[in-house]
């Protein structure tokens, strides 16, 4: 029953996080794009004359308004798959988290807890299957819809969601070969080792390609600019949500942004050490010049967990400024930057990885 | 995987991959497979296959029924009139099937009752299935690897516009 409980405990909390992140997201792509292209940006709601840089707008207001909007179905759509695409986009995406690692262990009444809410063996390779599920919110929203816009967007998205799968499943296999695991706590724990007695060894310094690779074809995943030919604005409306109002368009956005924060999430898992904090070990901070301080369990697990939430606010930060900074590929440019730029690269990335460790690690024993 | 559980997801893949069949709508048939596979998943699951379970995700639900849905939209598909096709093709459907749970049933009652209990450590995991991968099933690993080789060469040769 306790197993129980605390499953549901730890799940209940990556949701959370992970809304709160994503909230912050919607936040910044709002008043960062305002930064950058020298306007002010949401303003307006204020609650007792308070606007709080335009939190209100968009943490309060803007939810509500959705929510309260008619949800118009237009006559000739499928009523049953147009019901169920807003779903199947946004489901996928929050149930990946069950796997991300949030904090090391903690220690609780002789309890050792694992901060990640389902232990799989197959980590990674469950959130590239629950990742490859969504591709379906896509198609069916496009072509529910009975629009020949939508129909076009839903087309796109399935063709360039698939292409860039491809590229992301190699930058990861090249991941899994350097870790020789697939669970992503592990590879997090794996981490915590320091180079030369002082630096970090978090993944980036052993797989700087496969980042690279890894974070393209990840923005490429959420649908966002510069890669997002489903929606494109200028030409097909609104894409494959273009008939959707109300609450099923709030998920749909809603699923986009989770997307950035699940790209955050694992960036942060694969290559920025996870929860690790430097110096920091289960039972304090060892600094590299010998000083030592010695921490209670949960301290050391909040700021495990603080620094977790930190680095996604960065990485949710870093692709909301990408999105603003450069301008939407054209389709033939999309599709050549992920056949032949992307999975190229990451496929000479996998052989290279495979020898470096099979010489590194001497004739077979 | 308890006895009540198997039946009610038996019953529930059933139903959908006669759905698949039957539906007039492709796209509904298409989203029915899509089901199917994923409460095949769920049955790996049951079995301790872990992997296979999300191999089997991946790569069918993931990519292959996306690639039909692709094709059906863009070849703009209608409704079918009649879920069933002409009756001598379902009259020879039925009395394959019935001839393939004949012979399904024949072999189970002959095969050796399954070995429930022992199972070694880790079995079904990565690390166990990567393992009996390279060594035991070596040589039918590679072929398989040059079967795909030449589909993907073949594909990229029929693409190609003669020069």
């Amino acid at each position: 029953m306790a197993d129980v409980a605390i499953t549901a405990a730890k799940s209940l909390f990556i949701v959370l996080l992970v809304v709160q992140v994503m909230g912050l997201g919607v936040f910044f792509e709002r008043k960062v794009s305002a930064l950058i292209q020298d306007r002010i940006g949401a303003n307006r709601a204020a609650i007792l004359g308070f606007a709080g840089l335009g939190l209100v707008n968009t943490l309060v207001a803007d939810p509500i308004k959705f929510l309260l909007k008619e949800d118009v179905v237009l006559a000739g759509t499928d009523h049953v798959l147009h019901f169920l695409a807003p779903v199947l986009s946004l489901v996928p995406v929050l149930v990946t988290f069950a796997v991300v690692p949030f904090g090391d262990v903690l220690q609780v009444g002789g309890r050792t807890i694992n901060l990640q809410a389902a232990e799989l063996n197959v980590g990674i390779l469950y959130v590239l299957a629950m990742v490859s599920l969504g591709v379906y919110g896509v198609v069916l929203g496009g072509w529910a819809s009975n629009n020949r816009w939508s129909l076009l967007g839903g087309i796109r998205g399935s063709a360039q969601m698939i292409s860039y799968e491809i590229a992301m499943g190699l930058a990861v296999v090249s991941v899994v070969l350097t870790y020789n695991t697939l669970d992503l706590q592990v590879m997090a724990r794996a981490q915590g080792h320091l180079i030369g007695g002082w630096l970090p060894g978090w993944g980036i310094l052993y797989q700087p390609v496969a980042f690279l690779v890894f974070m393209t074809a990840g923005v490429a995943e959420s649908k966002r600019i510069p890669f997002d030919l489903p929606e494109g604005e200028s030409e097909l409306v609104s894409g494959y949500f273009t008939e959707y109002s109300g609450a099923k368009h709030l998920m749909f956005m809603m699923s986009d942004f989770v997307e950035v924060v699940l790209v955050a999430a694992l960036v942060t898992t694969l290559f920025f050490g996870g929860w690790q904090v430097p110096y920091l070990l289960r039972d304090g901070f060892h600094l590299p010049w010998g000083a030592a301080l010695a921490l209670p369990s949960w301290a050391v697990a909040l700021l495990q967990v603080t620094s977790f939430a930190l680095k996604l606010v960065f990485f949710t930060w870093l692709q909301i400024v990408v999105r603003w900074t450069l301008p939407r590929f054209r389709y033939d440019q999309l599709m050549r930057l992920g056949w032949q730029g992307l999975l190229p690269v990451a496929l000479a990335n996998v052989v290279v990885s495979a020898l470096v460790i099979v010489l590194a690690a001497g004739p077979a024993a | 995987m308890s006895p009540l559980l198997f039946l009610l997801l038996a019953a529930l893949t059933v139903a959908s991959a006669l759905t698949v069949v039957v539906h007039t709508n492709p796209v509904h048939s298409a989203c029915a497979l899509v089901l199917t596979l994923c409460l095949l998943a769920v049955f790996f699951l049951g079995l301790d296959a872990q992997l296979v379970a999300l191999l089997q995700v991946i790569v069918y639900a993931g990519a292959i029924v996306v690639l039909f849905l692709f094709v059906i939209m863009l070849l703009n598909l209608r409704v079918e009139a009649r879920a069933m096709a002409g009756t001598l093709l379902v009259g020879t459907a039925a009395a394959g099937g019935v001839a393939l749970a004949v012979l399904i049933v024949t072999a189970l009652r002959r095969a050796a009752p399954p070995a429930t209990a022992n199972l070694p450590a880790g079995f079904g995991e990565t690390a166990a299935l990567g393992r009996q991968l390279f060594t035991v099933y070596l040589l039918p690993f590679e072929l398989t690897s040059l079967l795909l080789l030449v589909a993907i060469v073949g594909a990229v040769a029929l693409a190609k516009k003669p020069t």
